[in-house]
Order: structure tokens, then C-alpha cells, then sequence
């Protein structure tokens, strides 16, 4: 991961050397020819690739927008409507996300969706208390979290 | 590019207006909701989704009739982003830990179920 990072740069400075073009796009240009080699040299990487790994974080901030806009129509729902209809509560939700980046990662992403704040993370830090707006489901909320952002961030950090 | 520079007026005039109705909102959820939490959530996503939308109106403004690219801007955004969601899940957590009450409608709490586990093994 580190290492595809680091040939494919150092692979983009040799190029801008050869051609004595040290300009933006002499680096741009070399630093294409430099993932080239970097695709090419697959079978030696023990590692995948690392321009996967891109993808997969523009694809967490697409999944993100895309909650961040739904769910918020929700809330303003909830707001506008004359008489309160919400039940709020608590809820304990189980992740399975083990390292201390994917955990704060995921309850910034849920404090960041309206209708959900995260209020604890429990000491062996397997266990999200989740403040939500309407909890009238609590199983579909979990289900929601679990198949868009925790399979979004397991396929960014594994 | 009249057609273009007409677009992306309107583009721009209507993330400004939306971050501005975003943020009203928020501050109507702020008086009208019942307990700490429920205002918690108005005032964090309210504010972060208003202030988004109003500094990329800001941002798309400089750019495309300036021709000013402000990263100052762009880094205000990922910052607000940033520490918005901590800001908010700490307030919730010190006002749960010192014992403010839930809203009597409140259906469920497992954070009470579990908080007295522990101190019960204690």
C-alpha cells in the first residue's frame, strides 16, 4: 500500500527528471505512466492495489452525501409537522468493526446523518449507544447502518 | 458561455438559499424540540448541513466569476465536517453522564440497562 504510493511518485519524479519538464503537467503525466508500471507489476505487490483502495473511499463519500440528503428531508418532517409524532429512545447497536479508525469513523459518519447521534461507545468499543429521533424500528435502523456505511468502511480499511 | 455563467448563477443562488433555509430550520428545531438529544440534533446537522451548502455556494462564486480558487474555503469545509459530529456526540455524552432526563415520550434505553450493569458488577 505505502510502497505501491511511494514508486508510483518517486516513478513520476524520474519521468519529470527524463524529460526535463518540471511543470504540473509533466508530474501529472508522469504519475499516469507511473500507475501504469504499478498495474503492470501486479503479480510482485503482496498488497492489492492501492488505486482500489481510492475508489473505495470515493465510494464511502458518495454513500455518505446520498444518507446525508435523505435522511435530512426526514428530520425536517419531523420538525415541521404541527404536533410532535416522534418516539425517540436509545438503542444499542453491536458493530463489528474492530480497530479504534473504523469505530470513529463509523459514529462520526452516524452523528452526521440526521435522526441518529451517537452518545456511547461502550469500553471494549464493540457495542454504539445510538440516540435516534423515531425508533419505531429500531432493526431496520441497524440494518440501514450496517449495509450502507460498515460495509462501505470494511471495504476501505481491509 | 452566457448559457453557462446564467446555470451556474442559478446553481449558486440556490446552495446559498438552501444552507440559509437549512440553518432556519435547525434554529426552529432548536426552540420547538423537548430535550437535550432531540435540540442536540437539530443544532448539529442543521448547522453542518447549512454551512456546507452556504460555503460551497461561496466557493463555486469565487471560482467561476472571480476566477479565485480558495482553498481556504474548501479546508473551512472539511474542518466544520470534522468537528461538528464530535461536538455534538460530546455534549449528548457529558449530558447523559450527568443525568439529564430523557424526554418522558422516550420509548427505550439500553444506555441505562447497560450504565447499571457495569456499576452493579462494580
Amino acid at each position: 500500500m505505502k510502497a505501491q504510493i511511494l514508486s508510483n511518485l518517486s516513478l513520476a519524479f524520474l519521468w519529470m527528471a527524463f524529460t526535463g519538464n518540471w511543470s504540473g503537467s509533466g508530474f501529472i503525466i508522469g504519475y499516469l505512466i507511473g500507475a501504469a508500471f504499478v498495474m503492470l507489476l501486479r503479480p510482485f505487490w503482496s498488497a492489492p492495489l492501492y488505486l482500489s483502495r481510492v475508489w473505495a473511499v470515493l465510494r464511502l463519500i458518495g454513500i455518505f452525501i446520498k444518507e446525508l440528503i435523505v435522511s435530512s428531508f426526514a428530520v425536517i418532517r419531523y420538525i415541521l409537522t404541527p404536533r410532535l409524532a416522534i418516539q425517540p429512545g436509545i438503542f444499542a447497536y453491536h458493530t463489528e468493526l474492530k480497530s479504534d479508525w473504523e469505530v470513529t469513523l463509523l459514529s462520526c459518519l452516524i452523528c452526521l446523518t440526521p435522526g441518529t447521534l451517537t452518545l456511547e461507545v461502550s469500553e471494549d468499543g464493540d457495542t454504539l449507544y445510538i440516540h435516534a429521533m423515531n425508533i419505531e424500528d429500531v432493526s431496520l435502523h441497524a440494518e440501514q447502518i450496517r449495509n450502507s456505511f460498515e460495509k462501505a468502511i470494511k471495504e476501505v480499511t481491509r | 458561455m452566457a448559457v453557462i455563467s446564467g446555470i451556474s448563477e442559478w446553481v449558486i443562488a440556490l446552495l446559498v438559499l438552501l444552507g440559509a433555509v437549512l440553518s432556519f430550520l435547525s434554529a426552529i428545531g432548536l426552540v420547538r424540540l423537548p430535550d437535550i438529544y432531540l435540540r442536540s440534533h437539530a443544532a448539529t446537522k442543521g448547522a453542518t448541513l447549512g454551512v456546507l451548502c452556504i460555503l460551497s455556494g461561496a466557493f463555486l462564486y469565487l471560482m467561476l466569476f472571480l476566477d479565485i480558487l480558495s482553498v481556504k474555503l474548501l479546508l473551512g469545509i472539511v474542518f466544520v465536517f470534522i468537528t461538528s459530529p464530535v461536538a455534538g456526540h460530546l455534549n449528548g455524552r457529558a449530558a447523559y453522564r450527568s443525568g439529564v432526563p430523557l424526554w418522558e415520550k422516550s420509548v427505550q434505553d439500553d444506555l441505562r440497562r447497560d450504565l447499571n450493569k457495569e456499576i452493579s458488577k462494580e
